[in-house]
């Protein structure tokens, strides 16, 4: 069963000289449940814009958006979008927990079993020890733990993220991916992620769209067959992983 | 948050070395103890007169119309301008109109509110009220307009609705101004009620000062003066002690910003 279904999407955007610009040409795709799929896409080709229309936080100029069966014309319930800024998401005054605890009560959930749940999300996402520490307390890998696991707490069956472990060194970055492929194996949600780094697509997906520039259309799509759990060394060493890199790396150059 | 801690020496001493300076002054110069009278005896005329009671019925009028509408500015001021300060058709609709009566020393309005409330409580409130809302509704309106789009996104993506938004994610978010609006208004409410007194009361510090300037008692009248600046003194640490708590997560960012 399709979780998400993309037809015919395109936005247009009206700069201030008067003219419009076309941030996403044509996008047809397809989502199942359980899945973990990405979008490649050279920077500035409209990926953040593809993201912010399925999460309903803007409005399409042409095409529509179905999230369970349903066109969305506003954020849709079950579904969140992570942004890249963890540091301008976060709540700067609440703690670790009180973040966390935003998820559940924004699905309403305030009862006595709330700081119990929120406790058990911290602690998976690696962060146990720190809920009463304020965002700015920690280090920029563990705010977007923290801002995982507060979305996490909404419990959506859909994860938006965008470019989420963009800003982060490449050290905490391979620690943060095996770290969401671990969540996600055992939450069943499923993930739409972008990003512009070929590889992170490769290692963490099951399909990826390949995205050109702006208008950005989609030029091509790959299924990646790794077994999982994958491992940072030996399935980016193996050399059909090159091959699937080398093969989008040069689909967004021409 | 130090400034509360830190105890300063040296400028309690050098406080104190001007009232010394003051006492000996006034009294090598009796002719002018009319109007400038030693501080012990300022003391003096403030121990008799809360003892006799005046003063203490006056200070806690003043401290009423005070907390009225100090209290009642910061719910206008703080409700107006996170809608302004949200909502931008709203504030083009009263943009105009704010920069033109902002400027305007707002002292000017006393004679209207005589007019339209008579000379009592409800006038002094007003007067109060008309003056300090406009620092902490333009205070509110700026720090609204800093928030990150991303943080009300974020509100958005979690199904917020638009109250909720404004009320648990633009309010704390904004708070930081905020504060900064209601410790510009502390002063200045004081400041109104204080003149309001004066020009149109029979009650308050404000009419007591004036009143005892007129009886040429000139003792009373600075003991009145002092009571204010104790008022202000205290009431500026008083909010200095709330800020503390309420803006904890706010002064350890900043520390770790400077360090």
């Amino acid at each position: 069963m399709s979780i998400l279904e993309v037809q015919g999407l395109s936005k247009n955007y009206r700069q201030t000289s008067g003219e419009s610009t076309a941030a996403i040409g044509n996008i047809t795709c397809q989502v199942e449940a359980g899945e973990f799929v990405s979008f490649v896409g050279p920077s500035g080709c409209g990926k953040t814009t593809l993201l912010m229309s399925i999460a309903g936080l803007l409005t399409p100029s042409a095409g529509r958006v179905i999230v369970h069966n349903k066109e969305v014309s506003g954020p849709p319930p079950n579904l969140v979008l992570l942004f890249q800024e963890y540091n301008k998401s976060l709540f700067a005054w609440r703690s670790v927990l009180g973040n966390v605890r935003f998820g559940l009560e924004a699905r309403g959930n305030r009862s006595a079993n709330a700081a119990k749940k929120a406790q058990m999300l911290i602690e998976l996402v690696g962060l146990g020890g720190f809920e009463n520490h304020y965002p700015w307390e920690l280090s920029g890998g563990m705010q977007q733990r923290v801002a995982i696991a507060r979305a996490l707490a909404y419990e959506p069956e859909l994860l938006l993220m965008d470019e989420p472990f963009g800003s982060l060194d490449a050290l905490t970055r391979l620690e943060l991916e095996d770290s969401l492929l671990a969540l996600w194996s055992e939450l069943k949600t499923t993930i739409v992620f972008i990003t512009h780094d070929i590889e992170e697509a490769i290692y963490l997906s099951s399909r990826i769209w390949v995205l050109s520039r702006r208008p950005s259309e989609i030029i091509d799509e790959i299924r990646i067959s790794f077994p999982r759990p994958r491992n940072q060394v030996s399935t980016r060493a193996e050399a059909r992983f090159m091959e699937i890199r080398n093969d989008i790396y040069r689909k967004i150059r021409n | 948050m130090n400034a509360l801690k830190r105890f300063n020496g040296s400028g309690w001493l050098s406080f104190g070395l001007l009232l010394l300076l003051w006492e000996f002054g006034s009294r090598a110069a009796p002719k002018l103890q009319l109007y400038l009278p030693p501080p012990s005896q300022v003391l003096a005329a403030l121990g008799r007169s809360a003892v006799s009671g005046p003063m203490v019925a006056h200070l806690s009028v003043t401290v009423g119309r005070f907390l009225d509408g100090y209290f009642l500015s910061a719910m206008i001021g703080v409700t107006l301008g996170i809608v302004l300060g949200y909502f931008r058709f709203l504030h083009n609709l009263f943009e105009t109109l704010i920069e033109f009566l902002r400027p305007m020393p707002s002292v000017a309005i006393i004679p209207v509110a005589i007019l339209m409330l008579g000379i009592g409580d409800s006038m002094i409130v007003a007067v109060t009220v008309y003056a300090t809302v406009w620092p902490i509704l333009i205070n509110t309106i700026d720090g609204v307009r800093h928030i990150d789009d991303v943080l009300i996104q974020t509100g958005r993506t979690f199904r917020l609705p638009q109250w909720k938004i404004l009320w648990r994610v633009i309010l704390p978010a904004a708070s930081p101004y905020i504060v900064t609006g209601l410790r510009i208004g502390l002063s200045i409410a004081l400041i109104l009620v204080t003149t309001a007194e004066m020009v149109a009361g029979s009650k308050g510090l404000g009419f007591f000062i004036l009143d005892e300037e007129r009886s040429m008692n000139s003792g009373n009248m600075y003991a009145g003066i002092f009571l204010v600046a104790v008022l202000g003194y205290t009431l500026n640490r008083l909010f200095l002690l709330v800020e503390a708590k309420a803006m904890k997560w706010r002064h350890g960012m900043m520390a770790r910003q400077t360090a």
